[in-house]
Formats: structure tokens, sequence, C-alpha cells
């Protein structure tokens, strides 16, 4: 059996790798949803739920695996900052649960009604949770107000005090990256207009993501300098910085000789780097107490769970993630090429459709 | 108000509420299964628009089990974080295993039946519609699980005020969790069998139904007779046998017995009186039934309510009602699929329209049966969380105060207010306007 410090790595790390999957699958979803509020046809509307029909449902559920698993590996962090964040989060379910029935309610009645309050469900479904995300990472790096005691950890905050500016500037950051990532996935895979469109926003969404993740970097620096400790002598940072400008650069180089395929991997990895960034430079904490640091964090020590729970976890993670990856790789392939208007859901008689 | 009251209340509605979607999807995924095993083996266009009917109305409930299950995948961090820092431990892997085992497969095989049809060989979208099924039933066997080891914790200690795991396989596979497992299955095959024989048989009733509607009335009555059979034995008088033996208070609740008695009587009817000590009056019951059933022996001692400290013991009123409701809803789901295999087997079924009727008022009744035996099982459970090691008023999140979970309750229940009336309008839409029919024709 591992000892119980190294599965509190590796678990540390099978967390991120979870937020990772989301960011980058739901990621396009939610960026491809939050781009429709800026369609004006209802056709072109539909094409962007067509283009994320067929998969969106299995890229959440990267999420609720990431709930579960934190839950299981982690309870005092799920448990206090859920809890601390109820308000914030009870916004985000509203949206996650509009964004889900939208993609069945649209297509049954054909009226311009009916149809444009699920375009809004689905646009703002998207958009709330794209933006709510980043907010969430920017209160953790900024540290949450937590204290100690006896009984465990004691969340001391406001829903007000999240949003701070900070917070909010980071929040924009990952809007702007979502939106990018969706969009250049649906230059990549949509037909017609809407592909043409998506091309031309992602370099100017792009530009929107870098100089907005520029500014929150140094942000960073200022309000959690203490972030920086031992970071700027770890290989391992300038490894993923070094990815992250990489990859970034490579986007709309790629983005401009129409190879959207390549771009989007280039997004995905920018948003994978990125996120080891952030999770790099907060290891071994997973949230840091702003009242009180030094003893008030909570850490992959003081907040996770025993041996034998990370164990089992361990085993459940290595038996069923090759089998998930596996046979998701086999059903993107089954849904390989572009997606015309009304691929999936048909048009009903809306405008233009047949 | 009372914080615990609410969050109780908030927990109450939203696993009430995401709780009528699953029984349907995990029956009607079976069923469609059983539909597109017939029509690619028999080749008989019948069975392919039939399960493209009926996959639609599968796809919409798939659409609300998701929307309202994420809430509850967050809602024990949000609402119950004292009781989630005391049984993360144990709790939390059964919850991360259902994304892994489960939520992958279903979500991922439902968009692949749904809309890969055309792309991928019948054998493959057979395959796809029964991973859909086996996924919606590894769910239910992890959340299952998740909740099995609240009414009957194994597997563990208790270290420094919180449960840490010491065995993983005895706490998935705690004395309750066989059962209940079973027992919801076939719960959920019920549900869906009634699901379909009522869509279809209203359908006949408006005239809509062409070739496929008689044909999906006689399977799912079929089915309906043998999962409604199953749901109340084995699996429902195993069930029973098990709470007496674990939950010696929440079997004397439900089965409304307030005095320590051998030959125990089974009850069949009864009012609750509040008191000191409580009392159940007008009652009808069989002599010695309950010891026999419970014990194997006729002469079996069964504990009463009234030998249980008053602090340990369940509401009785509402335990008791519920397990009776369910029980005499099993019964009548075993009379309306019995008699429906009487009529299909005098050949009357296509045409009998009172039955037809019939079926379409109790197709819904199912869900109640679900409902009231998750009533049973949780309220019978009180006043604890873990049954004998956390109580529910020790659970409830101290940062959340009462204005904010009254907030979730005001926010969820006009959403899931707004989508259920949607959600019946839109079933009903499709029913109405019924399977395709045969090409060329109409
Ligand atoms: C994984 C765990 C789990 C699962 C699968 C379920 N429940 Fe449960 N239930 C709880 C975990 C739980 C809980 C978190 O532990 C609660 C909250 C407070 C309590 O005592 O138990 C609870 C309470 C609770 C209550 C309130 C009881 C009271 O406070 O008096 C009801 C009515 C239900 N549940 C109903 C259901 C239904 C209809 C379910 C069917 C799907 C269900 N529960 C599945
Ligand atoms: C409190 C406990 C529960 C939690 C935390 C929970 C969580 C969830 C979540 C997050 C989803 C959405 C998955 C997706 O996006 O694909 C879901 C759907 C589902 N859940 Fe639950 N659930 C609970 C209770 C139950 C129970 C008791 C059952 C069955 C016995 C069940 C069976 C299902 C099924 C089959 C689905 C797929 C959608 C559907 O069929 O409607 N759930 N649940
Ligand atoms: C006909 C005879 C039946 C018997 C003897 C029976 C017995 C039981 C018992 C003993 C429980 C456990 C209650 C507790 O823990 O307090 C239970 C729970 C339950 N029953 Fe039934 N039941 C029957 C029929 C049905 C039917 C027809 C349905 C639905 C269609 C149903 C759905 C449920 C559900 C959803 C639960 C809660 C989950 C669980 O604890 O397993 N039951 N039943």
């Amino acid at each position: 059996m591992m000892d119980l410090a190294t599965l509190q790595v590796i678990w540390f790390l099978l967390f991120g790798v979870l937020i990772i999957g989301y960011a980058i699958l739901d990621g396009f979803d939610l960026g491809i949803g939050a781009l429709s509020l800026f369609v004006r046809d209802p056709r072109q509307r539909g094409q962007h739920m067509d283009v994320i029909a067929p998969v969106w449902d299995g890229n959440e559920v990267w999420l609720l695996t990431g709930g579960g698993a934190l839950f299981a590996a982690f309870p005092p962090v799920y448990a206090t900052v859920f809890s601390g964040f109820y308000i914030a989060f009870m916004l985000l379910l509203a949206a996650l649960i509009f964004r889900a029935v939208s993609f069945e309610f649209r297509h049954k009645i054909d009226s311009p009604g009916w149809r444009s309050f699920w375009d809004y469900a689905f646009g703002l479904g998207s958009l709330v949770p794209a933006l709510l995300y980043g907010v969430a990472v920017g209160n953790v790096l900024h540290g949450l107000p937590v204290t100690k005691d006896a009984t465990g950890f004691v969340w001391q905050g406001t829903f007000l005090g999240l949003l701070n500016p900070y917070a909010l500037l980071v929040g924009v950051t990952g809007l702007a990256m979502f939106l990018t990532h969706g969009a250049l996935y649906l230059a990549f895979k949509a037909d017609g207009p809407v592909a043409q469109r998506a091309g031309r926003w992602a370099p100017r969404l792009w530009i929107a993501w870098v100089a907005l993740w520029a500014l929150s970097t140094m942000a960073t620096v200022l309000v959690s300098s203490w972030l920086l400790v031992g970071l700027l002598r770890n290989p391992l940072f300038f490894l993923l910085l070094g990815l992250a400008l990489a990859s970034l650069v490579a986007i709309p180089v790629w983005a401009r000789s129409g190879s959207f395929g390549k771009a989007f991997l280039a997004s995905s990895t920018a948003i994978a780097a990125q996120i080891g960034l952030v999770g790099l430079s907060l290891f071994p904490r997973l949230v840091p107490s702003s009242l009180d640091l030094e003893g008030a964090s909570m850490t992959i020590t003081n907040a996770s769970s025993t041996q034998p729970t990370l164990t089992a976890m361990l085993v459940i993670a290595l038996i069923g993630m090759p089998l998930v990856i596996g046979y998701t790789f086999f059903i993107y392939r089954v849904f390989k090429g572009r997606v015309a208007p009304g691929e999936f859901y048909g048009n009903h008689g809306v405008p233009g459709g047949h | 108000m009372d914080p615990i009251f609410l969050a109780r209340l908030q927990f109450a509605l939203t696993i009430g509420f995401h709780f009528l979607f699953p029984p349907i999807s995990i029956g009607l995924g079976w069923m469609l299964v059983i539909v597109e095993t017939l029509g690619w083996r028999t080749k008989n266009d019948i069975y392919v628009r039939m399960g493209r009917f009926f996959a639609k109305l599968l796809a919409l409930t798939f659409a609300m089990g998701v929307a309202t299950g994420i809430v509850m995948e967050f809602q024990f961090g949000t609402n119950w974080a004292r009781y989630s820092t005391f049984v993360g431990d144990i709790f939390g892997a059964p919850l991360a295993a259902e994304g892994v085992f489960a939520f992958f497969l279903e979500s991922g095989f439902l968009g692949l039946y749904l809309f890969g049809r055309e792309r991928v060989s019948k054998g493959v979208h057979w395959f796809s519609a029964l991973m859909v099924a086996v996924g919606a039933t590894i769910s239910a066997f992890w959340i299952l699980v998740a909740n099995s080891w609240q009414q009957t914790p194994a597997g563990f200690d208790i270290v420094g005020g919180r449960a840490v795991l010491t065995s993983f396989v005895d706490a998935v596979f705690n004395p309750s969790m066989g059962v209940r497992f079973y027992h919801t299955m076939a719960a959920a095959l019920v549900t869906g069998a009634f699901f379909m024989a009522g869509v279809s048989a209203w359908q006949m009733l408006r005239g809509k139904g062409g070739d496929v509607a008689p044909k999906a009335l006689r399977l799912s009555v079929l089915f309906g007779l043998v999962f409604s059979i199953l749901s109340a034995f084995p699996t429902g008088h195993e069930h029973a046998k098990q709470v007496a033996r674990d939950q010696p208070e929440k079997f004397a609740a439900i089965e409304g017995l307030y005095e320590t008695q051998t030959s125990a009587p089974l009850v069949l009817f009864g009012v609750h009186h509040d008191g000191t000590p409580p009392t159940l009056k007008a009652t009808i019951e069989i002599p010695s039934l309950l010891s026999w059933m419970a014990f194997g022996d006729v002469n079996a001692q069964v504990k009463g309510i009234q030998d249980f400290p008053p602090d340990q013991i369940p509401p009785l009123w509402i335990t008791f009602v519920s397990f009776h409701n369910m029980v005499l809803l099993g019964m009548l789901f075993l009379a309306v699929t019995g008699l429906g295999l009487l009529l299909l087997w005098r050949g009357r079924l296509d045409t009998a329209r009172w039955y037809q009727w019939l079926v379409v008022v109790v197709s819904p009744l199912p869900l109640a049966a679900c409902q009231f035996g998750w009533v049973a099982a949780e309220v019978g459970r009180q006043p604890w969380a873990v049954y004998k090691v956390l109580r529910t008023s020790d659970s409830v999140s101290v940062s959340v105060g009462a204005p904010e979970i009254l907030f979730s309750i005001i926010l969820f229940s006009s959403i899931y207010l707004l989508l259920g009336g949607l959600y019946l309008f839109l079933l009903a839409r499709e029913a109405n306007h019924g399977p395709e029919p045969i090409k060329g024709v109409a």
C-alpha cells in the first residue's frame, strides 16, 4: 500500500486533472453557449447547440466527478467552501439547470417566443458559470475567510465579500478564456457562416484573454505575494509557464492559417498549463486562509481523508478513467466532421429551415 | 425559522423532485433495451419506430434528471457541511464512483443512442441503448450505497469526532445495501413499464397509436406484471425482513406496532394518536402474520414503539401511512397488470377501452409508490442522519443561516415548478403526436 503522504499528493494531482478535463471539455460548451447570445439568426443559434448536442452532458460529468472526488478526498474543503459560497453556488446551479434543459426544450415547440426564451436559458446558463468559475478561483488565490478551531474549519465570510475586484478580474479572465476556446471549437466544428464568424471572433477574443491573463497574473502577485514563495526556484513552474506562453502564441498563428483544430488543441494546452500554474502555486494548500495563512489554511495534509479511502478512490480512478477516456474518444470519432444547422435537432420551421 | 427544519425541507423537496425522473429513466431505459433488441433481431419495423418514439421521451426525462441531479451532487456540501465533514471519509467515495462508473457511461452513450442511429452499425446502436440502461443502473447502485450506509453504517470507526473508513468492502456492502438496490431497481422497472403502458394506452384511446401502441401496450403490461411481482416478492419482503433485523424502531413505526408482542399481528389499517405513550386505534389486523413475515416464526417477539427511548423513535404517523400506501399501490399494480394479462390471453387487450383508461390513470402511480417508499425509509431513519451515529440536528451547515436556505428553497421551488409543468406539457404533446406512421402511409 502507498503511504498517506504520497496518496495526498496524488489526489491533489488527480483533482487537478479533473478540473482541467472539465475546463477543456465543458469549457468549449460554455464558450459556445455564451457566444450564442451574440448571434441574431435563430437558426444559427440553434446550430451552436447542434455542434455540442451529443457530447455536452458527458463533458459536464467532469464537474460532477470533480465534486465527488473533492468530497471523498478532501471533505472539509468540499463542506466548508461550498457552504461558504452558498448563494454563489445556488446561482451557479440555477444556471446549469437551465442550460441542461434548454437542449431538449428549445426544439420542441415552433414559436419564436418559446425559442428565444430557451436561447437565453442556453446563453445565460453558459455565461454565468463561465464567469463564476473564475471568480471562485480568484477567491481561492486571494485566500478565503476561514479560521480553525477545535471542531474544524469555520467560514467567516459573506456573499458580497466574494465579489471583490480582484476575484472579478480573474472571473472575467476565465470568461475570456472560455469564449476564445469555444470560438475555436465552433470554427473547427460548425459549417457555413457560423464557423466563419467564429473564426473572425477567435483572434479578438484571444487578445482579451492574453491581456486579462497578464493583468490578473500581475494582480495575483500583488494580492497574494506569498504564492510566489519557492515558486521561482521550481523548474516545474518554468516548464508550465513556458508551455502556457508557447501554446498561447500558437493559437493565433494556427487560427490565421485556418487550422482551427490545431488552434483548439493549443488553447486546450494553454488552459491546462494555466490551471496547472494555479495548482502549483497553491500546492500543498487547497484553500489558503486570508485570516490566518499559516494556521488555518486547508492543505492536503490537514484536510484529507484517510489512507484506506484515498486508496479505494485511487483503485476506482485507475479502473474507471481509462474506460471513460476510451469510449469518450470513440464517441467523438463517431461524431467527427462539421455540423450543419439542424443536424441533430432539425429546424422545426425556423426561417430558412427545411 | 429553524435552519435545521429548512435544510430538511430543502433536501426533501430537491431529492423528491429529482427522484421523479430517475425511476422513469432507469425503467424506460431497460424497456428500450428490450424494444431495440426485438427491433434488431426480428428486423420488424414496428419495434424500430417504437424505439425511436420512446427514445424521445427518454431524452426529455433524462434531461430533467440531469438538471435536478446536479443540485443533489453539491447539496451535501452547501447545506449539510457538518454532515459532510463527519462522513466525508466514507460518503464521498460512492459519489465519485457514481461519476466515474455511471454518469460518463450513460451520458456518453445517450448522445450516441439519440443522435448516432445513422452513423453507427445496428449492433453498436443497440449496444449504446444497453449502455444507457447499464449506466443508469450503476448510478443507482452507487448512490444507494451512500444512502444505505446512512441507514445501516458499517466498515468504519469514529476517530477524533469523524467517521473513518476501516473497510471499503464492508462499507459498500453494508447490511441494507443489497435489498435496497434490488427493491429500488424493481420499483424503477415497474415505473418504466407503467410509463410506457400509460403513454401507449393514451395513444390508442386518442386513435393516435397506429400499429406501434398496441404492441407497446402488450409488451409493457407483460413486463409490468413481472416487475410488479419482483417489487413485492422477493425484494419488498426481503427488505422488510432487513428493516426488522437492523432498524427495529423503524420497523415498529412503519408497521404500526406500538406494543411489544409475541405473535405480533400485521396491521392493515390504523389511526395514530399522540400521547404518552402514543397509541394506534381503530386497527384492522391479521393475527401473528407480522412475526411470521419478519422472523419466519408465528411466535417471534416483535418490539413495539413504546419500548424504545422516546428520543430515538421516528415520526410515527407519516412513516406508517407512507409505508402502507406503498404496499397498497404495489398490490394495485399487480392487480392491474394481472388483469392485463388476462385480457391479452382472451385477445381483448387492444379493444378494451375501459382497461386502457385504467392503465392511463394508474400509470403515474408507481412514482407515488417510489416517493412513499423513500419517505418511509428516510423519515423512518430520523432522528438520525447516520443511524445511531450522527443526529440530523448535528448535521447542518453552521455558516448557512435560515434566510439563505429560504432563498434557495424559493429559487429551486420556482424553477422546479416551471420545469415540471413544462415537462408534463411537452410529454403530453409528444404523446398526442404519436409514433411515426409507416413510411408512405398516412
Ligand atoms: C446519498 C444519500 C441519499 C439518497 C440516495 C437519498 N437521500 Fe434522502 N436524505 C439524505 C440522503 C439521501 C440525507 C442527506 O442524509 C438526509 C437529509 C437529512 C437527513 O436526515 O437525511 C435525507 C433526508 C430526506 C428526507 C427528509 C427526511 C426528514 O428530514 O424527515 C426525505 C423526504 C428524503 N430524504 C427523501 C429521499 C428520496 C425521495 C430519495 C430518493 C431518491 C432519497 N431521499 C435518497
Ligand atoms: C442524494 C442523492 C443523489 C445525488 C447526489 C444524485 C446526483 C445526480 C446527478 C449529479 C445527476 C446528473 C448526471 C449527469 O449529468 O448525467 C443525476 C442523474 C441521475 N440520477 Fe441521481 N442523484 C441522487 C439520487 C439518485 C437516486 C436515489 C437514484 C436512483 C436510484 C438516482 C439515479 C439517477 C439516474 C438514473 C440519473 C440519470 C438521469 C436520469 O435518469 O434522470 N439518483 N443524479
Ligand atoms: C408490494 C409490496 C412492497 C413491499 C413489501 C415493500 C417493502 C418495502 C420496505 C420494507 C422498504 C424499506 C422502508 C424502510 O427502510 O423503512 C421499502 C422501500 C421502498 N419501496 Fe417498497 N415495497 C413494496 C412495493 C413497492 C412498490 C410497488 C414500489 C414502487 C413502484 C416501491 C418503492 C420503494 C422505494 C423507492 C423504497 C425506498 C428505497 C428503499 O429503501 O429501498 N415499493 N419498500
